[in-house]
C-alpha cells in the first residue's frame, strides 16, 4: 500500500509538471501578446525568449538524464546532438532567407557566396522543406548516436572511457564545423534568419508560438520519458546502471538496451537544439564545445539525476543563475559555476529533487520495515499495489 | 564405464580439455568436466584453482583458448555471449550477491522472469496473472514473501543471496551455477540454503562452488575438487576428502 | 628582440676579431696601399680595375677601406692627395689611415674631397671584400665568408676562392670553400669538365640548398651538361624526400613529446588512482604561469640569470602545482574515491575556478615568456632543421618519463603507492598511511603537470586557456596507451604525435586532428583498455 503511494506520488509529480508546463505554454505567450507593454503583468518578448531558451536546455537535460540518470551512461557529448539538431533547423532557416540575403543569391546562403561556392552542397538539398528539415532534426542526431553507440556498446566501452570518447566525439565535430569547407558556415555558423514557415522569426507572435511549442514539446518528452522509465524496460535500464553484469546474465542484450536509450536521448537533444535555434537566432560550432556538454551534466546533477523532473528544474535554475551572474557580476560566474560543480558532487550527489525524494523513500522504508515486523505484509496486497501502480 | 561419446550425448554440460591463460598464467589447464541433467554437483578447490574462471567460460564471460564447451551436447557455448547463454537456460549466481538494490524485491524477480527480453517487449510489458502467480511462488520458495515491497538494498546479506537465487529460479534455467552461496551467512541460514538448493535441484541441474565443507556435507552430493586449473579428484565427499592429493592441495594436513 | 641582440653580439665579435688580428698579419702579396691611394684620381672604370687588384693582393687589411669606400666614407686629403677613411667627428672629420687603421687626427671637411661611388662599384666592392675575407687569419671569418660566397656565387670571385682554397688548412673551412668554388664554377666560363666536377661536388652538399643552386643554373647551363644536372637533381630530390620524411618524424616526435608531457601527470592521477582530473590542464597552465612569474622576477632583479630562468622555474612550478594539487585532493577528491565520474565533475569545477582566478589576476591575454638563449635557434642535421627548443623538450619529456618510471618502480614511495592502488585495505593494514599516499600521488601528478607547463610555456601561448587545449588530447593519449601503464603513455603519445604529423601534409592540420580523434574512438572500440592493456580476471572484476 505504501509503495503504491510512492508510485502514485511519483505519477502525480509528473502530472503536476506536465500541467505546469502546459499552463506556462498558454499563460506566458498570453501575457506577452495580450497585455499592454506598460501593464504590470506584461512579459517582454526578450524575457519570454530567454525562458524559451531555458526550456530547450531543460529538454536537453532531460535527454541526458535518460542516459545518465537511468542507464548510467555519462555522455559528455550530448551538446553534439543538440547542435546537430540546431544545425538542421538552421539550414532550413537559411534556405528560407532566399534572395533577401546580402548577396541576393536566390539559392546559395550568403556565406556560400562569400566562400565562392558554385552550387549548393548535396546535403543542403531538400532542407528548404520544413518536413525534411524536421526529419533531419531527429535523424541526424539519432543516426550519429546509433553509429557511435553501436560500436561503443557492442565492444562494452563503458564508464569513464565512454565519457571520454563521447567528449572526443563532440570535440572532433567542433573542429570539423569550424572548417569553412564543411559547408556549414565555418566559425560564424548560421544566422540572420528571416522566416519560419512563412512567419517572421523576430515577430512577437512567432516568438510566442515558439515559446509555447518549447513548453509543449518538453511536456511531451517528459511524458514519453516517464513512460519509458516506469515500464519494465525502465527497470531494466536502472538494472544496467546498478549491476550491468547481472542484467547480462539474466539474458538481456545490454547493448541493445543502451543503444535504444542513447538514440532516443540523442533525438530529444536534437529536438531541443531545433527549438533553441530560432529563439536565439544563431547556431555556431561553439555549441559543440566540450565545455557546453559538461555544463549539461551539472544542470542534471543539480536538479537530481534519475528523477526526470530534477534535470528540468536544474537546467532552469542554473541557467537563470547564469543569466543573472553574467549580467550582474560577469567575473564571478565561473567561480559560481565551478563551486556548484564541487558542491553538488560533494554534498548533494542526488541533486535537489533526488534528495527530497530520498527523504520520503527512507521514511517509507522505515514504515515498511515496521509493518514487516508486525507481520502485516502479505503477497496479495503487494501484488495489488504493484499492479495498481502499473 | 561409459564411452566418451555416450557421456557426452547424455550430458547437460560438457567441458573437454578446456584451457585458458591470462598473461602466461594458466587459469584452466585441460579441464574436463561433465554435468548430467538433474544433477546437483559441488565444486571445491583452493583459491586460484580456476573455479570462477570455469564459470566465466560456461557463461560466456571469458573465451577459452582451447577446448570444447557444449550445452545439451549440440550447442557450442564458446560461440555465444552472456545474454545468449542465459536465454539458453544457464543461470549464474555471483560470489558477491548481485541484485538490483534500487528496485524492490518484487521488481527484481519481475525483471528476472523468463519473458520477452527485447527492447519493445519490455517497453510494453504488462504483469499477467500467471506472472504474478509465478513471482509469488518464487517469493515463497526463497522465503522473502514478507519483504516483497522493500528495496533490495535494505535486505540482509543472506536475504540478498536468496533473492539472487530466486532471480535465477525466475529465469527458469536448466542449469544453475552458484558461486559460494553461503559465504557470510549465519549457521542457520547455511542450513536453510542447503535445503533450498536441494529443493531446486529436484527440477534442474545445479553446480555449487563452495569452501564450506560442512555445507557440502549437508548437500550430500558428488564433489569435484579443482586445483591449478584441472580436476584433482571427483566422487563422494568422503572419497574426495580422503584423497591424499586433495589433502595436500586443499584441505591441508 | 632577443634574436636581434644575439645577432648584434655575433657581429661585434666578428668585427673585433677581424680588426684586432688584422694588423699583425703579414701578407705576402703586393702592398695594397698604393692601389688605395690611386683611387684618388681614378674614374669609375679605373676604380673598378683598382678594386680588382686590391682584391688580388689578398691583403685583408684593405677590407675596412673598401667598406668605407662603399659607404661613401673614403676621402682624399687635398693637401697631399693621400686617401683616408673619414668618420664624422666633433668638428669636421676624424681621419683614419686606410691600411694601418691608425688615427690621423681631425680635419675640416673643406680640406678633403669625397671619392665618388656608384652602385656598380658597390657591387664590385662587396664581392671583393667577400673574397678578401676568405683569406682572413680568423677561422670563423673565413668560414662565414665561404658561406657567403656559397649563398651568392659570382664568377669574379672564382680566382680568389681558388687562392684561398690552396692556402686553407682547416678541413671544415676547406670543405666549405670547395663547395663555394664549385658553385662559382657553374656560373663562370670554365670548361665543361670543370663544371661537371662542380655539379658532382654540389651534389654532395645535399639538401634544399644544393637543389636550389642546381635548379637555378639549369636554364643557363651548357646543353652537354644537362644530363649530369638532371641526374644530380633527381638524386638530390629522392634524397630530400627521405629527409622530409625524417623531418616529419621529427615533428611528430616533437608533438608526441608535448603530448607526453601533458599526459604523463594524467597517467598517474587517472591511470594509477582512477581519478578523472579535468583540472589537469589547469595544472599545466599554472606551471606555465609560474615560469612567467619567475622570469618576471629575474628580469626585474637579476637579468643576468635569465638563461637559468627555466631551471629555476622547474622546482618552483613543481612545488606550486604540487601544493595546489595537494589542496584539491584534501579538499575535494578524497571524498570521491571510487566514483570516477564524480571526480570528473568536481575537478571540472576546480578547473573553472582556477582559470577564472588566473584570468582575474593576470588578465585574459597572453603573457610573454621568453626563450633562454640555449632554447632558441636551430641547427641542421643533413637535410632537416632541428630547433633547439623542440629538441630540449623531447629530451626533457623523456627525462621526466624515465625519472618517474624509476621512482615508481624503485623507491619506497613508489612501492607503497602501487600497493595502495592494488589493494587499499591490505596496504593500510600493513601500516601504509593510505590517505597520505593518495594525497602525495595526486600532488605528484599535479607537480609533473606543472613542470610540463614550464616546458610548454616555451612553445605555446601562456594564457588562462592554455590547459583547455591539452586536456582532451592528454586523455586520448592515456586511454589510447592503456590506463595504468606508463609505457603505454609513452608509446601512445609518440605514435599519436607522429600519426598526426603524417596526416597533416595530405589532409591539413584540422582534418588530420579530426581523423586522429576518429581513429582513437574506433581503436577504443577494438581494444577498450588501450594499447597496453592489463589482461586477466582481476582487471575484469
Amino acid at each position: 500500500m505504501i509503495s503504491g503511494f510512492i508510485f502514485r506520488a511519483l505519477e502525480g509529480k509528473i502530472i503536476v509538471a506536465i500541467a505546469v508546463l502546459l499552463g506556462i505554454a498558454v499563460l506566458v505567450p498570453a501575457l506577452n501578446l495580450m497585455t499592454a507593454p506598460d501593464s504590470a503583468l506584461h512579459i517582454p518578448t526578450y524575457v519570454m525568449s530567454l525562458f524559451g531558451k531555458y526550456l530547450c536546455y531543460a529538454l536537453l537535460a532531460l535527454a541526458l538524464d535518460l542516459v545518465w540518470g537511468y542507464c548510467g551512461i555519462l555522455s559528455l557529448g550530448h551538446g553534439a546532438f543538440f547542435a546537430l539538431g540546431g544545425y538542421a533547423m538552421g539550414m532550413y532557416l537559411m534556405r528560407q532567407i532566399g534572395p533577401r540575403g546580402v548577396y541576393g543569391n536566390p539559392v546559395l546562403p550568403d556565406f556560400m557566396v562569400f566562400l565562392n561556392y558554385k552550387e549548393l552542397p548535396w546535403f543542403w538539398y531538400g532542407m528548404d522543406w520544413f518536413v525534411v528539415a524536421m526529419a533531419m532534426v531527429l535523424l541526424v542526431p539519432g543516426l550519429l548516436a546509433f553509429v557511435f553507440g553501436w560500436f561503443a556498446f557492442r565492444s562494452r566501452v563503458n564508464g569513464v572511457y565512454l565519457s571520454i570518447i563521447t567528449q572526443a566525439m563532440t570535440y572532433a565535430l567542433m573542429l570539423a564545423f569550424f572548417r569553412n569547407d564543411m559547408g556549414f558556415g565555418g566559425n560564424n555558423g548560421l544566422t540572420d534568419f528571416k522566416d519560419i514557415l512563412g512567419f517572421q522569426v523576430q515577430a512577437d507572435g512567432t516568438r510566442a508560438v515558439l515559446f509555447a511549442l518549447s513548453a509543449v514539446v518538453l511536456a511531451l518528452c517528459l511524458l514519453i520519458s516517464s513512460a519509458i522509465v516506469r515500464s519494465k524496460f525502465g527497470k531494466v535500464l536502472v538494472g544496467v546502471r546498478d549491476a550491468e553484469s547481472r542484467v547480462r546474465f539474466l539474458g538481456f542484450r545490454v547493448e541493445n538496451i543502451k543503444l535504444f536509450t542513447f538514440v532516443v536521448s540523442a533525438m530529444m537533444a536534437g529536438i531541443a537544439g531545433a527549438l533553441f535555434v530560432p529563439q536565439v537566432g544563431i547556431i555556431n560550432p561553439g555549441e559543440f564545445a566540450p565545455a557546453n556538454s559538461i555544463e549539461i551534466v551539472v544542470w542534471t546533477a543539480v536538479g537530481g539525476r534519475g528523477t526526470l523532473i530534477g534535470p528540468i528544474i536544474g537546467a532552469v535554475l542554473v541557467n537563470a543563475g547564469k543569466s543573472f551572474f553574467t549580467g550582474a557580476f560577469p567575473e564571478f560566474w565561473l567561480y559560481a559555476l565551478g563551486s556548484l560543480f564541487i558542491f553538488v558532487t560533494r554534498f548533494l550527489p542526488r541533486g535537489i529533487v533526488g534528495t527530497v525524494q530520498h527523504g520520503f523513500k527512507a521514511r517509507d522504508a522505515m514504515r515498511a520495515a515496521a509493518d514487516a515486523e508486525k507481520g502485516r505484509g502479505d503477497i496479495g496486497t503487494v501484488a495489488q499495489t504493484v499492479q495498481a501502480a502499473e | 564405464m561409459n564411452t566418451i561419446a555416450e557421456t557426452r550425448a547424455k550430458s547437460l554440460l560438457y567441458l573437454e580439455d578446456v584451457s585458458v591463460s591470462f598473461d602466461g598464467f594458466k587459469a584452466l589447464n585441460a579441464l574436463s568436466f561433465v554435468v548430467e541433467p538433474g544433477e546437483l554437483r559441488a565444486i571445491i578447490g583452493p583459491n586460484g584453482a580456476g573455479k570462477t574462471t570455469m564459470m566465466d567460460i560456461i557463461t560466456g564471460k571469458t573465451r577459452p583458448d582451447t577446448g570444447k564447451v557444449l550445452f545439451e551436447d549440440t550447442i557450442d557455448l564458446t560461440k555465444k555471449d552472456e545474454a545468449d547463454i542465459a536465454q539458453l537456460g544457464i543461470g549464474r549466481k555471483f560470489q558477491k550477491p548481485t541484485v538490483f538494490e534500487s528496485h524492490t524485491v518484487w521488481d527484481n524477480l519481475e525483471l528476472a522472469l523468463n519473458r520477452d527480453r527485447g527492447v519493445f517487449g519490455t517497453l510494453f510489458y504488462r504483469l499477467t496473472p500467471e506472472d504474478k502467480a509465478r513471482i509469488e511462488e518464487i517469493l515463497n520458495t526463497v522465503r522473502l514473501t514478507h519483504r516483497a515491497r522493500e528495496y533490495a538494498a535494505n535486505l540482509s546479506h543472506g536475504q540478498k543471496q536468496w533473492l539472487e537465487i530466486g532471480m535465477l529460479l525466475a529465469q527458469e534455467p536448466k542449469l544453475l551455477l552458484v558461486d559460494e552461496p553461503v559465504a557470510g551467512m549465519t549457521d542457520a541460514e547455511t542450513v536453510e540454503t542447503a535445503i533450498l538448493l536441494r529443493e531446486i535441484a529436484r527440477t534442474r541441474s545445479v553446480v555449487v562452488v563452495e569452501h564450506d565443507m560442512g555445507f557440502i556435507r549437508d548437500l550430500g552430493v558428488k564433489v569435484t575438487c579443482l586445483a591449478e586449473g584441472s580436476v584433482l579428484a571427483e566422487g563422494s565427499i568422503d572419497f574426495v576428502s580422503s584423497d591424499p592429493k586433495v589433502i595436500e592441495n586443499y584441505l591441508g594436513r | 628582440m632577443q634574436d636581434n641582440k644575439l645577432l648584434r653580439a655575433f657581429w661585434l665579435i666578428l668585427i673585433l676579431s677581424f680588426s684586432v688580428s688584422a694588423p699583425c698579419f703579414a701578407q705576402s702579396g703586393a702592398d695594397p696601399k698604393p692601389l688605395i691611394d690611386a683611387l684618388a684620381k681614378a674614374d669609375f672604370s679605373e676604380a673598378e680595375r683598382l678594386i680588382g687588384e686590391i682584391a688580388l693582393t689578398g691583403d685583408v687589411r684593405a677590407v675596412p677601406a673598401l667598406e668605407a669606400f662603399s659607404e661613401g666614407d673614403l676621402y682624399v686629403r687635398k693637401a697631399d692627395g693621400l686617401v683616408f677613411i673619414g668618420k664624422a667627428g666633433d668638428d669636421g672629420l676624424e681621419l683614419i689611415e686606410p691600411i694601418t687603421g691608425v688615427s690621423a687626427g681631425p680635419a675640416p671637411k673643406s680640406a678633403l674631397t669625397k671619392i665618388k661611388i656608384n652602385n656598380n662599384l658597390r657591387r664590385v666592392i662587396s664581392s671583393a671584400a667577400g673574397g678578401l675575407t676568405l683569406l682572413s687569419p680568423d677561422r670563423s671569418v673565413r668560414l662565414s665568408a665561404a658561406n657567403a660566397v656559397l649563398s651568392s656565387p659570382s664568377a669574379e670571385n672564382l680566382d680568389l676562392v681558388e687562392t684561398a682554397l690552396a692556402k686553407e688548412t682547416d678541413p671544415e673551412v676547406k670543405a666549405r670553400m670547395t663547395e663555394a668554388r664549385a658553385v662559382s664554377v657553374l656560373s663562370s666560363d670554365r670548361s665543361v669538365d670543370d663544371k661537371r666536377d662542380a655539379i658532382r661536388t654540389i651534389k654532395t652538399i645535399g639538401g634544399n640548398d644544393a637543389l636550389s643552386i642546381l635548379s637555378a643554373v639549369s636554364g643557363s647551363i651548357d646543353a652537354s651538361l644537362k644530363g649530369d644536372l638532371d641526374a644530380a637533381l633527381a638524386a638530390l630530390q629522392s634524397k630530400q624526400k627521405l629527409w622530409d620524411m625524417a623531418q616529419n618524424v621529427w615533428y611528430g616526435l616533437s608533438l608526441g613529446s608535448v603530448l607526453l608531457l601533458a599526459a604523463i601527470g594524467l597517467a598517474i592521477t587517472f591511470g594509477v588512482m582512477g581519478i578523472i582530473n579535468m583540472a589537469h590542464g589547469e595544472m599545466v597552465m599554472l606551471g606555465a604561469y609560474s615560469t612567467f612569474m619567475v622570469q618576471d622576477l629575474i628580469r626585474d632583479h637579476a637579468p643576468g640569470l635569465f638563461d637559468w630562468s627555466l631551471t629555476i622555474a622547474l622546482p618552483v612550478a613543481f612545488l606550486v602545482t604540487g601544493a595546489v594539487g595537494l589542496v584539491i585532493e584534501r579538499a575535494v577528491i578524497r571524498f570521491l574515491y571510487g566514483r570516477p565520474l564524480e571526480t570528473l565533475l568536481a575537478t571540472w569545477g576546480v578547473s573553472l575556478i582556477l582559470q577564472q582566478t588566473i584570468r582575474s589576476i593576470f588578465g585574459p591575454t597572453n603573457q610573454e615568456v621568453g626563450n633562454p638563449s640555449w632554447m632558441s635557434g636551430s641547427f641542421p642535421v643533413g637535410g632537416m632543421t632541428i630547433t633547439w627548443n623542440r629538441m630540449w623538450i623531447i629530451v626533457f619529456s623523456l627525462t621526466i618519463f624515465f625519472t618517474l618510471l624509476v621512482v615508481m618502480k624503485k623507491s619506497a614511495y613508489g612501492l607503497s603507492m602501487r600497493a595502495v592502488t592494488q589493494n587499499r585495505r591490505m596496504a593500510s593494514s600493513m601500516g601504509i598511511r593510505t590517505p597520505w599516499v593518495d594525497a602525495l600521488t595526486f600532488a605528484l601528478g599535479s607537480g609533473i603537470a606543472g613542470i610540463a607547463g614550464v616546458a610548454l610555456s616555451q612553445i605555446d601561448n601562456v594564457s588562462p586557456n592554455l590547459g583547455q587545449s591539452y586536456i582532451i588530447d592528454s586523455f586520448m593519449v592515456v586511454v589510447f596507451g592503456g590506463v595504468g601503464n606508463l609505457w603505454g603513455t609513452l608509446v601512445g603519445a609518440l605514435s599519436l604525435g607522429v600519426l598526426n604529423k603524417f596526416l597533416e601534409p595530405s589532409v591539413g592540420a584540422v582534418l588530420g586532428k579530426i581523423l586522429v580523434l576518429v581513429l582513437i574512438i574506433l581503436f577504443i572500440q577494438k581494444r577498450p583498455r588501450g594499447l597496453f592493456a592489463l589482461k586477466g580476471r582481476a582487471v575484469e572484476a
